[in-house]
């Protein structure tokens, strides 16, 4: 690839049945199962498992901040490239905090129940922060 | 006259309403056509960045994973079947259930027993009608598939491929029955193996300026490919769901075009004999008139 014409990160941020977000950006945190990761231009070739958490994408050339809720999924940086992928993604800006909340409260009650209730209870987390990390 | 007038012509009006029905059919399965390919075409870079990853890892370890194992000597196999839920969409469906019925011919004489996962309630009524059993069956969503129903199913076929042999459940194998989409005028039933994972399929050479960089894994190799591949999995499924919905809806458009233009040769061809049937009557109208007036002159030519 072009490395000396690129002078950002070429992000993809996939959901399963779209492309959320597309294009340049400055720097990335996301985090992983092992702890937070900040990717920036010329990373070394990563390929890691996220938790459900808020990804947070510096868009280059401006202040504009795009922060989205993921429910695990995974992130692969190679030669300044960055694909995010996730089953569920969503913008911050789309997420109701209300709705996310009674998720919260329901994922909670079943905790003691189920496993998949801690995952949920993650995402619904992260859902929340993300919402009020723009608002 | 064996059928009157009027019986025609009422069978000329019900032939216009289904003509109208299959019309607007065609109308709706055409529009929709569109929704699906976009939505197959909104969930290709998922796919494609995810087969992307799959082959990273799969080259850079030594990829031993329970979903990609061979079973020395496979004895179940699972088959999903793809159809829709429902009907009037030409030999869609039966010709996806005639793939599956060659299919388990050729797994049954390599001595394989089946498990049937089915999707779509044509798929469920032909097995019930039948009494052939079948484990699972999801339908409801076969024109607008969604991810998260992949998800259900591809759960429930990991989870039974990765039994251990002999454990009730578990199958060796799991085939796809699922209708490609190739163009608006060709869909093939077709069949593929799921599972046990072929690693990598090399859909597209790598340009050579594109070898796979060196990847760091975290938390591990081993990790990264646990997480990856039951969504790969689900992804595949995905595709597949997706590429029978845009199928399903060519197959309907195509079916109820040659309806709605059976309907506009058989009105053609009950209008002629209505108009025939009227001209006879007619005809009949004015001989028994003259019939009559020539037998009245006559008998007042007798009288005078």
């Amino acid at each position: 690839m072009a490395d000396t014409t690129v002078e950002h990160l070429h992000v993809e941020l996939v959901a399963a049945d779209r492309t959320v977000w597309s294009g340049e950006a400055a720097m990335i945190i996301a985090r992983t199962l092992e702890g937070d990761i900040g990717v920036l231009r010329g990373h070394a070739p990563t390929l890691s498992l996220l938790s459900a958490s808020v990804v947070e994408i510096q868009v280059a050339n401006s202040n504009e901040l795009v922060v989205v809720a993921v429910d695990g999924g995974f992130l692969s940086v190679a030669g300044d490239r960055v694909s995010i992928l996730a089953e569920r993604v969503e913008l911050a800006e789309d997420i109701e905090v209300s709705q996310a909340r009674i998720d919260l409260e329901e994922a909670k009650r079943l905790l003691d129940s189920s496993n998949e209730a801690e995952q949920r209870v993650r995402h619904a987390e992260a859902r929340i922060r993300a919402a009020e990390k723009v608002s | 006259m064996a059928v009157s007038l009027r019986e025609y012509r009422a069978r000329i009006k019900s032939t216009e309403s289904m003509k109208k029905i299959t019309r607007a059919m065609e109308l709706i399965a055409a529009s929709r056509i569109i929704k699906a390919q976009q939505r197959a075409q909104a969930a290709a870079p998922y796919a494609r960045e995810l087969t992307r990853a799959v082959s990273a890892v799969a080259t850079f370890s030594n990829v031993d994973h329970p979903l990609t194992r061979e079973q020395e000597n496979p004895k179940r196999a699972a088959v999903l079947v793809i159809t829709s839920d429902r009907g009037l969409a030409g030999a869609y469906s039966s010709s996806v259930i005639k793939e599956t019925e060659r299919l388990t011919e050729r797994l049954r004489a390599e001595g394989k027993e089946l498990d049937f996962y089915l999707a779509g309630r044509k798929a469920e009524a032909y097995f019930k009608f039948r009494q052939r059993p079948y484990v699972q069956a999801w339908t409801g969503f076969s024109d607008q598939p969604t991810y998260d129903k992949a998800a259900e199913i591809g759960a429930a076929l990991i989870e039974a491929f990765l039994k251990e042999q002999g454990e009730d459940g578990d199958v060796d194998e799991v085939h796809v029955v699922y209708t490609r989409f190739r163009s608006m005028l060709t869909q093939e039933p077709t069949a593929i193996r799921l599972l046990p994972l072929e690693v990598v399929e090399g859909e597209e050479a790598p340009a050579a300026d594109e070898l796979l960089p060196l990847y760091e894994f975290e938390p591990s190799a081993a990790q990264v490919l646990d997480g990856l591949l039951p969504q790969y999995v689900q992804s595949r499924i995905f595709y597949a769901l997706l590429q029978a919905a845009a199928s399903e809806l060519a197959a309907r458009q195509k079916a109820m075009k040659s309806a709605t233009d059976n309907a506009e040769e058989l009105i053609k061809k009950l209008t002629r004999i209505a108009n025939q049937a009227r001209q006879a009557g007619i005809t009949q109208e004015i001989s028994e008139i003259v019939g009559g007036v020539n037998a009245l002159a006559d008998a007042q030519a007798a009288n005078d």
